[in-house]
């Protein structure tokens, strides 16, 4: 019964998305050429495309600052058991919902508008998602640590900011870090590809080569983005090991 | 309730071993508040946690609170420290009605209460110093303060700590993080904390329930040793009715949240005891009672 149900959904959505898989062993001339231009990469621009690479490990690092700077509070007051009231928890639990909702090229489009077109508003666009995603993963881990050692802390009739800095922050700290490196491999790959909505960084270039069918430097732009994602997901994942 | 009294517990029992003997007899007048209930109530639901308990502890007094599981004995303590409100009756430090505390006041009264846990909640990933130095935290005034929130302490504050440190011997641990000590030493860990934080009343829920009997007698030989060189009120829940019989100079008795056993030690017969278990509750093992045996 309920595979039948799956295979109605599965059927329907084949039919509204325009499933032709034969067309593709029709267009495989086609592909065929297309293949072509990609195995011979050029590497007349290489110097400029790098560059843009730069940019865009730049625009991830600031984002995923300004993502832990924003997750930093609203973590904090989106946790159940630190929440200074039910309402503030409410609150920050549904503004960490709707950045987390909204993706951050739509944002990237807002801030465009707003800031202008470049890396800026690229990294804007980011870390504001971003500190949707750390900030709801961050009051998670809140809610999970042991109530007995906040209590400890604050029998002594310690002050609130202290029961946070003694109790809750040496609690949470590994993982908060590791979900920080997580999300900047995260944000390097998203940020390789905002610059074609007008967030700087890469991107533009990829988007650019693509559509005039430049296929040479579109596979140049690819492989170093390839090469870049791969780098900072090596890097990272050694931090992550070391500081867990 | 203040607690600045005419009276430091560091100059009382850290200034050195060899100091304790000639401060102790000093420390005669005792600033422990008279702590009073009156006819304390909690409920949890329909449960009575806590019935209509009256009792009073006299300062420097040594209160076992003895019962069976569920009997309130926790939820008593919990009243005491104000971690939890009565719903009904009162609880008073002194003169102090604890339910009308509330922000600042419910934090000095914190401050001058210290408490011992049976997980000894200690903030496990933190060192040893930092967790003591967390009993100086409501001490702290004007930059200190601010400094403490990124962990860091004035020398005054840090040599302290350490000579509440020497003074339950674990000097040699100080730098190590917590959680890699063994329970016997966290618990002294945690008397260290109170040390440091100089309180007036000291409450026990369990603190030896986790511990073998000898790591058990050590701390709670620390713990007497501490509060009778300064004439310090304690109130700990204790599960084995041979550690009340050892340490306390009175003896609660809870069943179903009523009090139904108050006196010395020595009037606690089996049939008293029966009162309060329902059962003549098991003994240690005979090994174990020659080790509490040979306390002070
Ligand atoms: N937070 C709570 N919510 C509901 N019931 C509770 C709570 N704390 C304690 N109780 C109930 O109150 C009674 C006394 O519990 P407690 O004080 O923990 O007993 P003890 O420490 O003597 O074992 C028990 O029946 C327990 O189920
Ligand atoms: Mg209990």
């Amino acid at each position: 019964m309920a595979t039948l149900g799956l295979a109605l959904v599965f059927g329907a959505a084949a039919r509204v998305i325009e499933l032709r898989p034969l067309e593709l062993l029709h267009d495989a001339g086609n592909i065929g050429v297309f293949l072509r231009g990609y195995l011979h990469p050029s590497f007349a621009h290489l110097s400029e495309y790098a560059w843009q690479c730069v940019i865009t490990v730049c625009i991830a690092l600031w984002g995923t600052l300004l993502g832990a700077g924003i997750a930093v509070p609203l973590g904090l007051l989106g946790a159940r058991n630190l929440a200074p009231h039910p309402v503030v928890y409410f609150a920050a639990r549904r503004l960490m919902d709707l950045l987390r909702a909204v993706n951050e090229f739509v944002f990237a489009l807002m801030f465009v508008t707003a800031v202008g077109l470049g890396p800026f508003a690229g990294m804007l666009a980011l870390g504001i998602h971003t500190g949707g995603v750390l900030g709801k993963l961050l009051s998670e881990t809140i809610e999970s640590i042991d109530p007995g050692q906040v209590e400890g802390v604050a029998a002594v009739g310690a002050g609130r900011l202290h029961v946070i800095s003694f109790g809750v922050v040496p609690q949470v700290m590994p993982n908060f870090l590791s979900y920080i490196l997580l999300r900047f491999e995260s944000d390097i790959r998203s940020a390789s590809v905002i610059g074609m909505v007008g967030g700087g960084g890469i991107g533009f270039y990829l988007w650019d080569t693509i559509r005039a069918f430049n296929d040479r430097e579109a596979a140049t732009v690819i492989l170093l983005i390839v090469l870049m994602v791969m780098a900072v997901d090596v890097v990272s994942s050694r931090i992550r090991r070391l500081a867990i | 309730m203040a607690c600045r009294a005419s009276r430091n517990l560091h100059g009382a029992v850290t200034g050195g071993q060899h100091a304790l003997a000639t401060v102790a007899p000093v420390m005669t007048t005792s600033v422990s508040p008279v702590i009073t209930l009156d006819r304390a109530t909690r409920m949890f639901g329909a449960t009575r946690a806590l019935d209509a308990v009256s009792a009073t502890v006299h300062p420097g007094q040594f209160v076992a609170i003895i019962g069976r599981s569920g009997a309130g004995k926790t939820t008593l303590l919990r009243c005491l420290s104000r971690a939890t409100s009565l719903s009904a009756g009162a609880i008073r430090f002194g003169d102090t009605d604890v339910a009308g505390l509330g922000g600042r006041t419910l934090r000095e009264h914190r401050a001058c209460v210290g408490m011992i846990y049976q997980q000894f909640n200690l903030v496990r990933r933190l060192r040893v110093i930092d967790n003591v130095l967390i009993g100086r935290l409501a001490r702290l005034s004007g930059w200190a303060r601010w400094a403490a929130l990124a962990r860091r302490f004035d020398a005054i504050d840090v040599e302290a700590a350490l000579r509440c440190l020497d003074h339950v011997g674990l000097l040699e641990r100080v730098w190590q993080r917590t959680d890699t000590l063994s329970g016997g030493e966290q618990q002294r860990v945690a008397i260290a904390k109170i040390l440091a934080q100089d309180p007036r009343v000291i409450l026990g829920d369990e603190p030896v329930a986790s511990l073998d009997v000898l790591n058990g007698r050590l701390v709670m030989d620390t713990l007497c040793r501490i509060a009778r060189a300064a004439g310090l009120t304690v109130v700990a829940t204790l599960h084995h009715v041979d550690y009340a019989r050892a340490y306390a100079d009175r003896i609660f008795g809870l069943r179903a949240g009523r009090i139904v056993f108050n006196g010395a030690p020595s009037e606690l017969d089996d049939a008293r005891l029966f009162e309060i278990f329902g059962e003549v509750p098991q003994s240690l093992p005979v090994a174990d009672v020659d080790v509490l045996a040979r306390t002070a």
